[in-house]
């Protein structure tokens, strides 16, 4: 299934995984490779994609919430969302983070917590890719610890009124619909908001050094009036918000470790085909050294990722393994993926090669959905029954 | 609208292709797929039933592996699929091969259209098309860029060197299309899903009520007496521009009586 036999020998993975898992895999690995990988590297240098037409076209391969069940959602499995995420991110975090948010994140919210109503508006056409959705939860003071957050909904009849504002929200400027979590005078609660609503305003996050194929964005909320049909009726508190990033870190454990394989394939051929002093660099032992170490750690994490996704669909899961997985599968991808740009040595710090391009992307991708620090602690906490975040 | 289409399993054309010992191509013990340019064929029957009603049979000749192509078929999102697999077709020529066609399309029932693509991608004959709907007795309309089908009967356009044409023909017929038509699509994971539960029929010789002896070796018109491997290619020679680069091109374009 790579584009290198030999790792693909070595590592085995496809042996694990079913015929279906199998099918799903090479799609939306021959989709990114013709569709997107081609533009990626002035996708990312200009800062801009089509986010509408790979929307939609991720939306026709069935991608979009396919881990949902009805509301024309695919029902597929954890493992297989897992492996979409996996190719997906080979290409780019930044368009794997596209489906993130918009399967995991804004539909898995509607779809756990909406009324029927909400359901019916939103669900098949964020499944197609005719509607973006985006998810506010983080704000620029309020990541790791979000029940700090400021953003205030007060009740004003049936109506809700919403002022505040959230940060690095990605889809945030594309979006037709946010779910937007704020305080109220109870708990924090979920508003389902289109983005046309008067007092909402999306801002563009420029001079980004990472995720540049991705569109991030800072909402404010200025007396943004929702009638009392917006709020997500079947959650209160942080339990909402929180099981929705759990979906998206469990898709990040698979997705990073296609962008460390990318760069792994990257360099593999690169060092083959470079001669250096007369022969190829990849004959030489230093090389070798860290060919096969970089190849232990994504062999591993690839475990670790179908290991924690079989346990997902048997019902087993628990969150603290979903630590373990994102804060691994991070922390190994982008060590992989500066190794592998010191084989690719000034070439690698262009976009004519992907692996520089997935190490700043990767900068992103072990801090959103929950931070290093913060997967270290509640691994810590699953462990010590000592919570140590204050 | 009721439509077959004929599709083959072919060796992967980025793998090392072989010929086995009776100079037969290999298809066996290389990495196979539904060959490309059937894809076309398979996304323009879909295309039509889509806009209408009706099925999409997808019909192979070959052996056990070979069932994988009308998988790939029904995963893009094909009806069902029929596999003609028998050791005796083993060796069949493009006659061969268009006779078993034939049989395998009466017995599927009568289709309102046939659809090939341009050429398989391992044998690149581009007969079997034209011996297929002659032997079925259908009006035959090939290597078209752009389909059409209403009141009866299907219009295709075919583009040469020196003109397009626009070639009618009523129905039922049998339509052969280029890689020109459409844009194939990825089998989606609803496809993926759902073609596990989507009905492969296998047949025998016997199912078609044909002998051994009209297929295979014995059946065929015609034979591979001999095969040679094209040889590996040679390095190229680096000309090293000392002020007269150009001058060199070209007396090596004309040596090779390229200009």
């Amino acid at each position: 299934m790579t584009a290198h036999p030999a790792l693909d020998k070595l590592t085995a993975i496809d042996s694990l995984l079913s015929e279906e898992e199998r099918d799903l895999a090479t799609t939306v690995r021959s989709f990114a490779d013709d569709k997107l990988r081609p533009y990626l590297a002035d996708w990312f240098e200009a800062g801009e994609i089509p986010a509408r037409e790979i929307a939609q076209q991720l939306g026709a391969l069935g991608v979009l919430g396919m881990h949902l069940d009805g509301y024309e959602c695919a029902g597929a499995s954890a493992t297989m969302y897992g492996l979409a995420c996996q190719e997906l991110e080979a290409a780019d975090s930044g368009l794997r983070s596209l489906m993130s948010v918009q399967g995991s994140l804004a539909m898995t919210a509607i779809h756990h917590f909406g009324s029927e109503e909400q359901k019916q508006e939103w669900l098949p056409r964020m499944a197609a890719g005719e509607a973006l959705g985006c998810f506010g939860l983080t704000e620029p003071d309020f990541g790791s610890d979000p029940a700090g957050m400021r953003t205030r909904a007060k009740r004003d009849g049936d109506d809700w009124v919403i002022n505040g504002s959230k940060m690095w929200i990605t889809n945030g400027t594309v979006a037709d619909v946010a779910v937007v979590w704020a305080q109220t005078d109870d708990k924090i609660r979920g508003f389902v908001v289109p983005t046309d609503t008067k007092g909402f305003t999306a801002t563009e996050v420029k001079h980004k050094l990472s995720l540049r194929a991705s569109k991030t964005a800072g909402l404010s909320f200025e007396d943004m009036r929702l009638p009392g049909s917006a709020v997500l009726p079947e959650v209160s508190g942080l339990r909402g918000p929180l099981t929705c990033l759990s979906e998206a870190r469990f898709g990040i454990i698979f997705g990073a470790m296609g962008a460390a394989r990318d760069c792994l394939e990257t360099a593999l051929e690169y060092a083959g085909s470079r001669i250096i002093y007369d022969k190829p660099l990849a004959g030489f032992q230093l090389t070798q050294a860290k060919l096969a170490d970089m190849t232990l750690e994504l062999m591993k994490g690839q475990l670790l990722a179908l290991h924690i996704g079989r346990q997902k669909d048997a019902g087993t899961l628990q969150p603290a393994q979903v630590s373990v997985g994102k804060l691994n599968n991070c922390r190994e991808a982008i060590k992989i993926a500066r190794e592998c740009r010191t084989i690719l040595a000034a070439n690698g710090i262009t976009l004519d090669y992907p692996v520089l391009r997935h190490a700043n992307n990767l900068e992103s991708v072990m801090t959103y959905e929950g931070t290093s620090e913060v997967h270290q602690l509640i691994v810590g906490q699953a462990l010590t029954g000592e919570a140590a975040f204050r | 609208m009721n439509i077959v289409v004929c599709v083959k399993y072919v060796p992967d054309a980025q793998s090392d292709r072989t010929f086995s010992d009776d100079h037969t191509t290999d298809r066996t013990n290389v990495d196979g797929l539904l060959s490309e340019l059937d894809e076309y064929a398979v996304e323009e029957a879909l295309k039509l039933v889509e806009a209408g009603e009706g099925e999409v049979t997808v019909l192979t000749v070959g052996p056990e592996v070979a069932v994988e192509a009308v998988k790939k078929a029904l995963k893009m999102g094909a009806h069902k699929g029929v596999h003609v697999c028998d050791d005796a077709i083993h060796g069949s020529d493009a006659g061969a091969t268009s006779l078993v066609l034939a049989k395998a399309v009466e017995k599927i029932g009568k289709p309102d259209l046939v659809l090939t693509g341009l050429a398989s991608t391992d044998g690149t004959m581009s007969v079997v098309p034209a011996m297929l709907a002659e032997r079925l007795g259908l009006p035959q309309v090939t290597q078209v860029s752009e389909l059409s089908v209403a009141d009866g009967s299907v219009k295709g356009r075919r583009d040469t060197d020196i003109a397009s044409e626009t070639v009618e023909a009523s129905l039922p017929a049998l339509v052969g299309v280029t890689d020109q038509i459409n844009e194939p699509r990825y089998p989606s994971l609803k496809g993926i899903m759902a073609a596990k539960k989507k009905p492969v029929e296998t047949w025998s010789l016997s199912d078609l009520g044909l002998d051994a002896a009209q297929v295979g070796f014995e059946g065929s018109w015609t034979k591979v007496v001999d095969v040679t491997q094209r040889p590996a290619r040679e390095k190229g020679e680096v000309q090293p521009d000392e002020g007269d680069g150009g001058t060199k091109l070209v007396e090596f374009l004309n040596k090779s009586k390229l200009v």
